[in-house]
């Protein structure tokens, strides 16, 4: 019972992480209609980001994160103008050949910097909580808490404030919205540059407990689209469900079972979902 | 038209004879060829991306790891189990048709970016099972000693030269097959699936089924390159099955031309030496490779190949249109043909502009609303 809550609790902060990363790629396809493969490379950045700012120049965790973000937020915004915003009316294949060269760009990049060794993280959060008899450490619990406030900001930002609402009628109807005023380019590029920003929140929170790599991203980027396709692609709650759903069969597989299959699960669950719905489980009806 | 009057045929035999040669002025040079023949298997399996990518417009990011299940198939028999080159290379390449042909069964349910995403999986999971699957696969220590394709007492397999002509040959094998079915109504129905799927579907074509045959196509081609560069390189590892492979499979059909008979082979060329040059910064070299993938999406999303077939099929035009406006019974089109609009507007060169998935130049100012 004791393994069991433990394992439910890193199930959870691993979730959390997961959510932050595909609520940003399920935004991306929901507003520019593309699957963004360079997705996990913007989240291994973003860890290297505040592992730089955090080890090399010594700020607090918190800031390292919050200027990470906003580093990433830019460069999120830089590759929507300078990648997929000049395809915009390309075949989809070309999105994502174009995507799959700006990962091999920030990947050479963060290899040139940091090195292609692993690198570790040390988590300026220590200590542990005993909850119903399992230690949780505290670093997990502030992953979980975080995780929560942001996705309440995030939805607070989508239904509340004005640019946020401007990403919702982009997703709903593109010619609708531009009608009525909105400027889709700069929806496209607050939408990139947001979800860029989540991956790195994402990534600085779950760095101290796993180590840093250039391809760190690579597997993510993977366990991300089988997330946002179990959840339908450009469901904003599919995405969270779908993240906490496959971070917990995730870390329970691997304790109970074995580790590969642990690892292999988010594969496994996306191949026997497309073989039975080819479109997702909830995808929405989406115009094309 | 008289195929020995037509420039991309003459184009593509002449690339092919020009690489016929090279063992004539690098036979000393064992480096050299074995880079040479190393890029052929790529292209090989280039080949078959060419079919799923290029001819049918769907982005297969597993080519890697049928690459993968190619190497390990001869890899490990012919070592482990101590087969024959000719009896492993035979029965991977079936293996991988079968794995190929199972994938096809759930992929040709899935359509443009489900496609990508689900193909994209089962690479990861081929590479995860090569990579991981320690008693058989040996994990990251690979497979040493890859046994040479035995010439039967006529021919040492071992000297570079004789190497370079064996790929050489099944090289030959997949361009003409490329040609072949480039010119059939299988490759006619597989262009009306990358023009439009529901169009295809509409007129009557399977789309199902022909997806289906073009992924276990381009598998059995990637199986083929596979088996040769194990036996060429001598000792595989995992990163034979990484989704690198895949995206260098990639830029190689990028640069050379989609869809195109000779893209494939010369993009491989060409993006193989580029690597060479780069050498020296190995993990780095895709800090200009990136951009330059990006760049080549963005302003030359046809490639070297399609850019010279533009230009034929322009000059064609206006010497059809010097002739007599009826002769329109040639309806070859064998190559990406340009949507350059040259003011010609008959409804034949619209359709050979949608044909050619050129985007950027066909996209019309509605297609950003529309996508």
């Amino acid at each position: 019972m004791t393994l069991f809550i433990q394992q439910l609790f890193n199930g959870l902060a691993l979730g959390g992480v997961y959510c932050l990363a595909a609520i940003g790629l399920t935004l991306v396809f929901g507003v520019l209609r593309i699957p963004n493969l360079a997705h996990g490379a913007l989240y291994m950045l973003g860890a290297y980001i505040t592992y730089f700012f955090l080890t090399t120049v010594g700020v607090p965790y918190i800031a390292a994160i919050g200027i990470a973000a906003i580093m990433l937020f830019i460069v999120g915004v830089g590759l929507e103008r300078l990648v997929f915003h000049p395809l915009r009316n390309s075949p989809h294949t070309h999105h994502m050949i174009a995507a799959v060269g700006a990962m091999f760009f920030f990947q050479a990049l963060a290899q040139a910097i940091w090195g292609a060794d692993f690198r570790r993280m040390d988590t300026p959060i220590t200590g542990e909580l005993r909850i119903l008899g399992a230690e949780i450490s505290a670093q997990r619990i502030v992953i979980i808490v975080t995780a929560v406030i942001v996705l309440a900001l995030l939805a607070l930002f989508i239904k509340r404030s004005i640019h946020g609402q401007t990403i919702e009628a982009i997703e709903q109807d593109r010619v609708g919205a531009s009608l009525v005023g909105i400027n889709p380019s700069m929806v496209s590029m607050l939408t990139l540059g947001l979800s860029a920003l989540l991956a790195t929140i994402a990534a600085g929170l779950v760095a101290p407990i796993n180590l840093l790599s250039p391809t760190m991203g690579d597997a993510l980027n993977l366990k991300v689209f089988a997330i946002i396709i179990l959840g339908g692609l450009g469901s904003l709650p599919g995405a969270i469900v779908g993240g906490f759903a496959l971070a917990i069969a995730e870390t329970m597989t691997a304790t109970y079972i074995s580790s590969a299959v642990g690892e292999a699960v988010a594969f496994i669950v996306l191949v026997a979902v497309l073989a039975i719905k080819p479109n997702g489980l909830f995808t929405k009806a989406v115009q094309r | 038209m008289n195929p020995m009057k037509n420039p991309r045929i003459i184009g593509t035999i002449a690339v092919i004879i020009l690489l016929g040669l090279t063992p004539l002025a690098f036979a000393q040079e064992n480096y050299a060829m074995r880079v040479i023949t190393v890029g052929m298997c790529a292209a090989i399996a280039v080949y078959g991306l060419n079919i799923i990518l290029g001819f049918t417009g769907q982005l297969n990011l597993a080519q890697g790891g049928f690459f993968g299940i190619g190497a390990y198939g001869v890899g490990l028999l012919t070592t482990d189990y101590d087969w024959s080159f000719w009896a492993a290379f035979v029965v991977s390449v079936i293996g991988t048709a079968v794995i190929g042909y199972l994938c096809g069964l759930i992929a040709l349910r899935t359509k443009d970016e489900y496609f990508a995403i689900f193909t994209m999986a089962i690479g990861f999971i081929i590479f995860l099972v090569i990579s991981r699957w320690e008693p058989v696969t040996h994990a990251h220590s690979g497979v040493n000693n890859v046994k040479f394709p035995e010439g039967g007492g006529l021919i040492d397999f071992e000297s570079p030269v004789a190497m370079f002509y064996l790929v050489f040959a099944i090289l030959l094998i997949c361009v003409y097959t490329t040609y072949a079915i480039r010119r059939s109504s299988v490759g006619r129905t597989l262009l009306t699936i990358r023009t439009s799927e529901d169009l295809a579907d509409a007129i009557g074509v399977r789309v199902g089924f022909s997806k289906q045959l073009a992924f276990a196509a381009s598998a059995v081609f990637g199986g083929v390159g596979g088996g040769l560069y194990a036996t060429v390189v001598g000792f595989i590892g995992p990163d034979a099955a990484s989704i690198d492979k895949t995206f260098e499979f990639l830029m190689f059909i990028l640069v050379g031309g989609m869809g195109t008979v000779a893209g494939p082979l010369l993009g491989s060329m060409i993006v193989t030496f580029l690597f060479e040059l780069f050498q020296d910064f190995q993990a780095y070299r895709f800090i200009v490779l990136g951009p330059i993938i990006v760049a080549l999406v963005i302003f030359a999303p046809r490639g070297i190949v399609g850019y010279l077939g533009g230009f034929v099929d322009r000059r064609n035009r206006r010497r059809r249109a010097e002739e007599a406006r009826g002769a329109d019974d040639d309806l070859d089109s064998t190559g990406a043909s340009t949507s350059g609009g040259t003011g010609d507007h008959r409804a034949r060169n619209v359709a050979d502009g949608i044909e050619s998935g050129a985007g950027r130049t066909g996209g019309t100012p509605s297609s950003e609303e529309t996508k």
